[in-house]
């Protein structure tokens, strides 16, 4: 088996455009929610979101090729440049043949959907434009990412709503680890911030008003964010010949379902994924010192999760740090895991673990250090990076400081 | 402008040109205008004149509409214009 490593990071969301933008932000404790802007926002209750702002996607994308990107699949791209010119990887030889791309996405081209039914449905038109379906596939930002870099191996899309990235990359991992692939370029992208997408969310009833504030007390809900998180996974002797910087080890890898309800979380399954994310990377309990929770913000996932934790865990779960950045970025459903990735890299390699901001008071169904606030310094030798999805699907990655 | 004109204006928006480079007896292949570029030049034409072009892009041949030039969608576009008006 291959020994799987991190050499490239890229992302957008709401707290930067860029890695280092965002982990400043996270170091910070820096919020990226607020007022949404789309049209008819005005008929939503819910109007607050991880919307990110100052976007022109016109000084990125020429107008042939926004005729064919929806918003996440531009997303995808912008990560996926940084992280690859990160990795300093080149695909002019064999590589690029199989090397291939996986990424997790919920929602597809949302946005694509939303205004396309508005103008058939709502406004009476009765021609839409003929790259409609292209542009909201759900496999659009992978395939795009294929052609843009010419990658020719493994290439496809996971949708299991917000574990769509961490089975993705999990996959990722695998098929690196068993030698099938030396190279894999992975992560997630979401766009659900539009009428449509805000509207489903708000009929569940279980959307913030005003901010995301997991494992506090008095949260009320979760808040959605939008943006992409890619990565480079590759293998280590590759790496390791070329003389590229090592951000982090992928290590191990879970995945559970529950089996039991459409998206009330379990604690059984999802602590089945975190002893199964250990035990696939052969580490102790003990190793571990940082988790990034999934951490919605919602009544029932957050103190489910740090259930699954401490029964997970055992006496090793007050010990270790536990933090959700969704109160910064939102909830970027299919796209979180990497963007919450990056999270677990920073507290890898520069010692630094983000907070869970908005936290205001303990609740003692989540009794854990949840690192409230502000950001901490702590030598952190293993991270874990949970995702409990609605259908039941779970899946933990398992990470280690590089060298 | 002029029915001839506007086309050609769309077929240059596609094709990156100037109107003045693109010629009557030009074809779309000779403009690097590829299948994704013909159904979208087409939908653009539908929506400047709202009307409705049929055309399969399975069988482009088989369509009842010649674009095997610039010339020929043109008038392919004006005949259309005259049966759709209402």
């Amino acid at each position: 088996m291959k020994r799987v490593v991190i050499t490239g990071a890229g992302t957008i969301n709401a707290l930067g455009r860029g890695v280092p933008d965002t982990l400043e932000a996270m170091r910070e404790g820096r919020c990226g929610i607020g007022e949404l802007e789309f049209r008819d926002v005005e008929r939503l209750a819910i109007r607050i979101g991880g919307q990110i702002k100052g976007y022109v996607p016109e000084d990125t994308f020429n107008r042939q090729q926004l005729a064919l990107y929806d918003r996440f699949t531009q997303f995808a791209l912008i990560s996926a440049r940084e992280a690859i010119g990160q990795s300093g990887l080149s695909f002019s030889n064999g590589l690029a043949e199989r090397t291939g791309v996986v990424f997790g996405t919920s929602g597809g081209g949302l946005n694509t959907q939303d205004e396309n039914y508005r103008s058939v449905y709502e406004e009476g038109k009765n021609r839409v434009h003929p790259f409609v379906v292209p542009k909201l596939m759900n496999n659009a930002a992978a395939s795009h990412v294929s052609m843009e870099f010419d990658l020719k191996g493994p290439t496809f899309t996971v949708a299991t709503a917000c574990a769509s990235s961490n089975h993705a990359m999990g996959l990722a991992f695998q098929m690196v680890r068993s030698g099938a692939c030396p190279a894999m370029i992975t992560g997630g992208t979401e766009s659900m911030l539009c009428f449509g997408g805000v509207k489903a969310w708000e009929g569940l009833r279980v959307m913030s008003r005003d901010a995301c504030r997991p494992f506090s007390a008095n949260r009320n809900g979760m808040v959605q964010g939008e943006g992409a998180g890619v990565f480079v996974f590759e293998d280590y002797d590759y790496a390791r010949a070329r003389g590229a910087e090592i951000l982090a080890e992928v290590v191990g890898f879970a995945m559970t379902s529950d089996a039991s309800d459409i998206v009330m979380p379990s604690k059984q399954g999802a602590a089945r994924a975190i002893t199964g994310a250990l035990a696939d990377a052969g580490i102790d309990a003990g190793e571990v010192g940082y988790i990034n929770a999934h951490g919605t913000g919602t009544a029932a996932n957050d103190k489910t999760e740090c259930a699954a934790v401490a029964d997970a865990m055992g006496q090793q779960a007050d010990r270790l740090m536990i933090s959700s950045t969704k109160a910064m970025h939102g909830h970027c459903i299919g796209g979180t895991g990497a963007v919450e990735l990056l999270a677990c890299i920073m507290a890898l390699r520069d010692g630094i673990v983000a907070p869970t901001i908005g936290y205001e008071e303990p609740d003692a169904e989540c009794a854990l250090d949840v690192v409230p606030n502000e950001a901490r310094e702590a030598e952190v030798g293993v991270a874990l990076s949970n995702a409990f999805a609605f259908g039941g699907l779970n899946a933990v990655l398992a990470l280690r400081k590089a060298g | 402008m002029s029915v001839k004109d506007r086309v050609i204006a769309i077929i240059a928006e596609q094709a990156v040109l100037e109107p003045s480079d693109v010629t009557m007896d030009s074809t779309l292949e000779d403009l690097g205008i590829d299948s994704l570029g013909l159904v979208e030049s087409i939908f653009a034409i539908e929506e400047e004149f709202d009307i409705s072009v049929p055309f399969n892009a399975n069988e482009p041949e088989q369509s009842d509409f010649d674009i095997s030039s610039v010339a020929s969608i043109v008038a392919g576009i004006e005949k259309l214009i005259s049966e759709q008006a209402s």
